[in-house]
């Protein structure tokens, strides 16, 4: 799953940054593998997107976040 | 150490982690901005001494990681390298305690150079009011260095700080990164183990950032906002700002008057006052509206907001071949390109850049208002549209709508031509929301303005001399003892009617005459200079008499058909040559130094004037 396709309440972790001119960047902002994210806001025509990246906020373009790969959380005790 | 120089301290962290405001609580007004040596690349400077150490503080910019991003990052960052004069012997690092990891990344690589650092958690008020508690003793034990606590907007803990960097030796024991291909991610690693061991998360609470957020980036209550707070700025800039610029000329006028009665009639008494003084009126004319447009400007993006709207406006703008982070130019554009185009750094985008560089000068800056404010008085009739809409002010507002029109289209343009060279992304972080730093806000409004008055002022200053030159003298007059012809009140003799009468051929499609060509050129100055000329060219002693130079130019009739010389077809071609032409030698220095090339100064002044040339001879050709 690509963190361009999640949805508001959606809880993932990114699993990996496909490699690419922006991967490095997008690596020191944060986007790490196993780091927590969720959608935080939604530009008015759908794009750019904001994520919440472990605790603050990030503003990307779609093309942008079609390069994390996220998984959903394991929530314990389910 | 023994040494008598200043040890050097560099401040470094994330954009809007608070280091601004920490280095005026440092340094107070002992500081200076000044070119890093051989580059136009403007570096903050300060002093300060503890129990009679001399410390030179260096503010380095804002940025996420020590790889740099762009030229200035590059040239600024270079100051770490082994044998650098400036390499700083101490580092103070400082981080947004509410988002401490991510801080914490540079601090990382800056950790790893082994250059002794003070670390300094800022915003800590914010982080507690979110339920983050950091445990500082922890956190200093793991380091190895000292760790402050500080609140820069209350001037907390800054006492301690300077204690801290007084005794500083004492170098991060920890290593976070191996400079492997997977250094990136084997820094985070170590860093989530030491947040682990020195963060709680006590409670989650919803930030006000996430309440605000929704409304301010609503697909209708955001964009309304924006539009109203755009509407109280340019309110400001126009309407506030109209007062001290009042002020401004009644004492430029004065004094004018003064020198005029002190001073010997000759040459040099000419080209102080004519000259010199109209040339710095010129400049300093244009600081409170610069000014407020900073304060509004300075506001917006210290709070925070200013990112929401980038957000909010990407999708549009990128469309045009411009970024979300073009919105500050633009609008910085209608009151000045000159500060806009410094504004344009925070692209990193080379090709979005570009083309909001060359696009930016479209906006109808202040200097075009007094053009139009004439030219509208002299061919527009009084009449409403309506009974309320008077004909005047939609006129003018529909040549503010023709330059943003005109700039957006040229945008799509540029777009299709100018080659991607790199990669175009918009990763951009959305800050929590602060309450405005005043005295930060009001530091930067000062500098800047400072920094327009010399950039745009030496060149403003230069052209009038060259124009008082070009307008007092002629060919017929120079043995006249120096009699300028200003003096005499004969433009007509004038090196610079000279000009206007050889470019008349060219402009005659247009529907100008020579004496519009005169005012062509000078204006080169500066647009609103045009109101000047035409006051010498109809030689009316003070140049503020709107009434009599609009009568003058009314009553003008052409010799050979006696008409009316400034019909409304002529005044419309004039306008919208005025709105597209690169009238602006200021503009295109900024545009040189900021490029570091001629290539782009020359390609706009290029494209404006084609466009200024083509648009008003349809223009005039379809209304005559």
């Amino acid at each position: 799953m690509l963190l361009a396709d999640i949805k508001k309440g959606d809880m993932v972790v990114i699993k990996r940054v496909k490699p690419g001119a922006i991967k490095d960047k997008l690596m020191e902002m944060g986007c790490v593998p196993g780091t927590p994210v969720y959608l935080s806001l939604k530009a008015p025509l759908g794009d750019p997107l904001a994520f919440n990246i472990d605790g603050y906020f990030l503003s990307m373009r779609k093309a942008e976040a079609a390069q994390i790969e996220v998984e959903y959380v394991e929530t314990d005790g389910e | 150490m023994g040494s008598k120089s200043a040890k050097i301290v560099a401040l470094c962290g994330n954009p809007n982690c608070g280091k601004s405001s920490l280095f005026n609580d440092l340094t107070g007004l002992k500081q200076k901005i000044s070119n890093i040596p051989g580059t136009t690349i403007e570096q903050k400077t300060g002093f300060f001494s503890i129990d009679g150490s001399e410390y030179e503080l260096i503010d380095t910019p804002g940025t996420y990681s020590f790889h740099a991003k762009s030229k200035d990052e590059e040239v600024a960052l270079e100051l770490f390298t082994e044998g650098h004069p400036k390499r700083p012997d101490v580092i103070v690092y400082v981080a947004d305690a509410h988002n401490l990891k991510r801080n914490l990344f540079y601090f990382s690589q800056l950790a790893d150079l082994k250059i002794p650092m003070v670390l300094v958690l800022n915003m800590i008020d914010v982080s507690e009011a979110s339920g983050i508690e950091i445990d500082v003793t922890r956190l200093q034990e793991e380091l190895g260095i000292p760790v402050i606590k500080t609140n820069a907007r209350r001037g907390i803990g800054i006492q301690e700080l300077k204690q801290a960097i007084n005794g500083s030796e004492f170098v991060s024991h920890l290593q976070f990164g191996d400079n492997s291909g997977d250094d990136i991610a084997l820094r985070y690693q170590r860093l989530n183990v030491l947040i682990g061991k020195v963060q709680t998360q006590k409670t989650k609470r919803q930030l006000f950032t996430e309440r605000i957020d929704p409304i301010f980036t609503h697909p209708l209550w955001g964009y309304l906002i924006f539009l109203s707070f755009l509407l109280i700025i340019f309110q400001s800039v126009f309407w506030l700002a109209e007062y001290p610029m009042q002020a401004i000329e009644f004492g430029f006028d004065k004094l004018g008057a003064f020198l005029l009665d002190v001073m010997p009639a000759n040459w040099f008494r000419s080209l102080i006052v004519n000259g010199i003084v109209a040339g710095l009126a010129g400049v300093v004319v244009f600081i409170p509206q610069i000014a407020i447009l900073f304060f509004f400007m300075g506001l917006l993006e210290d709070t925070g907001y200013m990112a929401r709207v980038s957000f909010i406006m990407d999708k549009i703008l990128r469309g045009l071949g411009l970024s979300g982070k073009s919105i500050v130019p633009l609008i910085s554009g209608v009151a000045c390109a000159i500060p806009a185009i410094m504004a344009t750094r925070n692209i990193e985008n080379w090709k979005d850049r570009i083309i909001t560089i060359l696009v930016t000068p479209l906006m109808s800056c202040s200097a075009r208002l007094p053009v139009y404010t004439l030219l509208i008085s002299v061919a527009v009739p009084d009449t409403y549209l309506l009974g309320i809409f008077g004909l005047k002010g939609i006129v003018l507002l529909i040549m503010y709508v023709i330059g943003t029109v005109g700039s957006l289209i040229a945008a799509l343009v540029f777009k299709w031509i100018i080659k991607q060279t790199h990669v175009n992304y918009f990763i951009m972080e959305l800050p929590i929301y602060h309450p405005p730093r005043w005295k930060n806000i009001g530091t930067q409004v000062i500098q800047k303005s400072k920094s327009f008055v010399t950039e745009a002022g030496k060149i403003i200053l230069i052209v009038s001399v060259v124009l008082w030159f070009l307008a007092s003298y002629g060919p017929n007059t120079e043995n006249e003892k120096l009699l300028s012809v200003t003096e005499t009140n004969e433009i007509e003799n004038s090196y610079a009617a000279k000009f206007g009468k050889s470019i008349e051929p060219v402009i005659k499609p247009l529907g100008f005459n020579w004496k519009i060509g005169i005012a062509l050129l000078t204006s080169f100055a500066a647009r609103e200079v045009f109101v000047g000329t035409m006051s010498t060219i109809y030689s009316i002693e003070d140049e503020n008499d709107l009434v009599n130079i609009r009568k003058k130019m009314m009553t003008e009739k052409d010799p050979d058909t006696g008409k009316p010389v400034y019909s409304l077809a002529v005044v419309m071609s004039l306008m919208i040559f005025y709105a597209f032409a690169m009238q602006c030698i200021s503009t295109l220095a900024v545009v040189y130094k900021e490029t570091k090339s001629l290539k782009w100064p020359l390609i706009q002044l290029a494209y404006m004037t084609t466009l200024a040339y083509v648009a008003s001879f349809i223009v005039f050709q379809l209304m005559r």
